[in-house]
């Protein structure tokens, strides 16, 4: 057991004096979650506008000025004409116009039907979107106060409900995908370097000879990472609460836990991606390909899973990453207990398992 | 008065399928002796080693490191030799000291027998005042003589050296082997392969390997007159051009 602490120890050193990389590993979490929270935030704040109002009545400015206040637009130019909107959409300084026809407010409250065309920019479809959704809704809530003293027969109003995530804040998604993301990315990458990196310098060989059984060393060399990953782990949450508001619903210990159980999945390819690389380079652009890529696109939290074809749904499904993040969402957010995700848990820890059992397995082979 | 025997291999055979890499080698080193394992690229001396080392299991034949059996009693024999590859072994990022410690460690010394050990290495290599200095920093020459006698610090029965002066200047070598005499006149046995023939002469005995088979075995001098020959080199040449196999 004490020969194991030294080779642990060891491990660190080979981490403390690469203050670079140990550089990056701790500020990578960081500036993901500065990156995703401040800058690639995909809410809707202050979209620039543009009005072309040919009707210039009672209704009309009340409606501009509902807009124009709200905080989802940003009025920058009122429009004389459609040529007008065109070219102001071409220069890119608009993404969206709200177009009021002649005699507006005549035709809505002597014909009891009036329309508004709204034209957006949608080469970027989901802002596009939006974007509509929120003018629609300001427009209805003024159609509304205008029959406020009358009480109209057959009206269903919906009540809508945002669970969870009642300001529909982007962070509640992507904290946990970063999560999934960077322990990924530490443990698996990190780990199958530095396996790799005493294979090429031929240190494993003699490290080999001496009385250090391969299974423990392969786990003394991973132990480092797992504290890296704890550290990164911490650094995400505390800022996800403190500086993105996004609260810890559930209970911390299990989110802990799972996300322990994670580390040591990811570990475990890294491992296992050591056994097949020669070297360090051809270490990194497996992880990178195999691990970095199906991480971002099929853990669902930059496009959703269900939406996918079948057959990439399929794949999905042994991506560990996808079940991590399931679990993250599920404590984290909403908030529920291991009885909510015993069933992904029991998924992550077969895949450990087998993961673990495949390389040590693969290491032995080596050997003989 | 004979010697104890320390290797005892009989017929030590290994096939990779139909590829016979080490084909009934038969030889027998004796304690503290400087054992010479000589041939060209690709002959078998590689994987002979591995089989004696404990890191790889023999396909038939029977061989015995230490007095322990390579097939059972494996974990015995890692306890027993030291190892040095011909890549360079230490870690670069890790000081001299920190390296000394970490494979005195992992052979299991105790603490007070690390310190020690760690300040007679030291003295014994000139290197005082530099145990803060990370390995990366010493000259190659350096770096060898260290990771030799990091291979020998915690005096094993049997060391094993794959090449270990390979691109190492000649007052280097010299020097190295100094040291090789300095541990086995601790009887500690050593088992070197080489491709620089002067430095067979340094040993006690040397075998040949020619395409997995051991050609010859005898002490230099001997072998030199069997082969009429002046040197080495010139044993050496007339064994190695009967290969038919060639590289790695």
């Amino acid at each position: 057991m004490k020969q194991f602490f030294i080779f642990v120890k060891k491990e660190w050193l080979h981490i403390w004096r690469d203050r670079r990389t140990l550089f990056i590993l701790v500020c990578m979490p960081v500036v993901q979650i500065v990156l995703y929270g401040f800058a690639l935030t995909n809410e809707v704040k202050n979209s620039k506008i543009a009005i072309f109002d040919q009707s210039k009545d009672e209704s009309t400015t009340a409606i501009s000025n509902e807009i124009a206040s709200s905080r989802y637009f940003n009025l920058i130019k009122n429009v004389y004409s459609y040529k007008d909107i065109e070219a102001t959409f071409r220069q890119g300084k608009i993404r969206m116009a709200v177009v009021f026809p002649r005699g507006f407010r005549d035709d809505l409250l002597q014909g009891n039907h009036a329309q508004i065309q709204l034209i957006a920019d949608a080469s970027d479809p989901n802002t596009a979107n939006m974007l509509t959704n929120y003018a629609t809704s300001i427009i209805n809530d003024y159609q509304k106060t205008l029959y406020q003293n009358e009480r109209l027969p057959y009206t269903i109003k919906t009540q809508v409900r945002m669970l969870y995530n009642p300001e529909l804040k982007g962070a509640y998604n992507f904290v946990p995908g970063v999560m999934a993301l960077v322990l990924m990315l530490v443990c698996a990458m990190m780990t199958s370097i530095a396996i790799v990196k005493e294979k090429e310098m031929g240190t494993m060989e003699v490290i080999l000879v001496s009385p250090l059984k391969p299974f423990r060393i392969i786990i003394a060399k991973t132990i480092p990472y797992l504290f890296v990953s704890m550290l990164n782990i911490a650094s995400i949450l505390l800022l996800s609460v403190y500086a993105l508001d996004v609260p810890i619903t559930g209970s911390l210990l299990l989110l802990i836990a799972e996300s322990i159980l994670f580390t040591i999945t990811s570990l475990s390819i890294g491992i296992l991606i050591s056994n097949g690389a020669k070297t360090q380079q051809i270490a990194m652009f497996t992880s990178m390909m195999s691990l970095f890529l199906p991480t971002l696109l099929f853990s669902g939290f930059l496009f959703p899973v269900e939406n996918m074809p079948f057959a990439l749904q399929l794949i999905s499904n042994i991506v560990p990453a996808k079940w991590y993040y399931i679990i993250v969402k599920a404590v984290m957010i909403k908030g529920l207990g291991i009885m909510a995700v015993w069933k992904e848990t029991l998924i992550l820890v077969a895949m450990t398992l087998s993961l673990l059992g495949i390389s040590i397995y693969k290491f032995k082979i080596r050997l003989a | 008065m004979q010697k104890e025997k320390v290797i005892i291999a009989k017929e030590l055979t290994k096939r990779f399928g139909a590829f016979t890499a080490v084909d009934k080698i038969t030889f027998d080193v004796q304690k503290g002796e400087i054992f010479g394992f000589l041939g060209a690229n690709g002959a078998g001396k590689t994987t002979a080693m591995r089989m004696l080392c404990g890191l790889s299991l023999p396909t038939s034949g029977s061989a015995s490191v230490a007095g322990y059996d390579v097939y059972k009693q494996n974990e015995l024999i890692k306890k027993n030799i030291g190892y040095m590859s011909q890549k360079f072994s230490l870690y670069e990022d890790l000081t001299i000291r920190e390296n000394i410690r970490f494979y005195a460690g992992i052979y299991g010394l105790t603490d007070k027998q690390i310190k020690e050990k760690t300040y007679s290495l030291i003295k014994q290599l000139n290197l005082e005042g530099q145990e803060k200095t990370l390995v990366r920093a010493l000259p190659l020459g350096w770096k060898q003589k260290l990771a030799f006698s990091i291979a020998v610090v915690h005096d094993p029965a049997i060391v094993f050296l794959d090449e270990p002066t390979s691109g190492v200047d000649p007052i280097t070598r010299r020097e190295f082997w100094s040291l090789i005499y300095e541990a086995s006149a601790r009887e500690i046995t050593i088992f070197v392969t080489t491709h620089y023939m002067d430095e067979a002469e340094y040993c006690n005995r040397v075998s040949i390997m020619v395409d997995g088979r051991m050609e010859a075995l005898d002490s230099p001098s001997n072998m030199m007159k069997d082969y009429s020959a002046k040197s080495m080199d010139g044993v050496f040449l007339q064994l190695a051009r009967k290969a038919v196999r060639t590289g790695d």
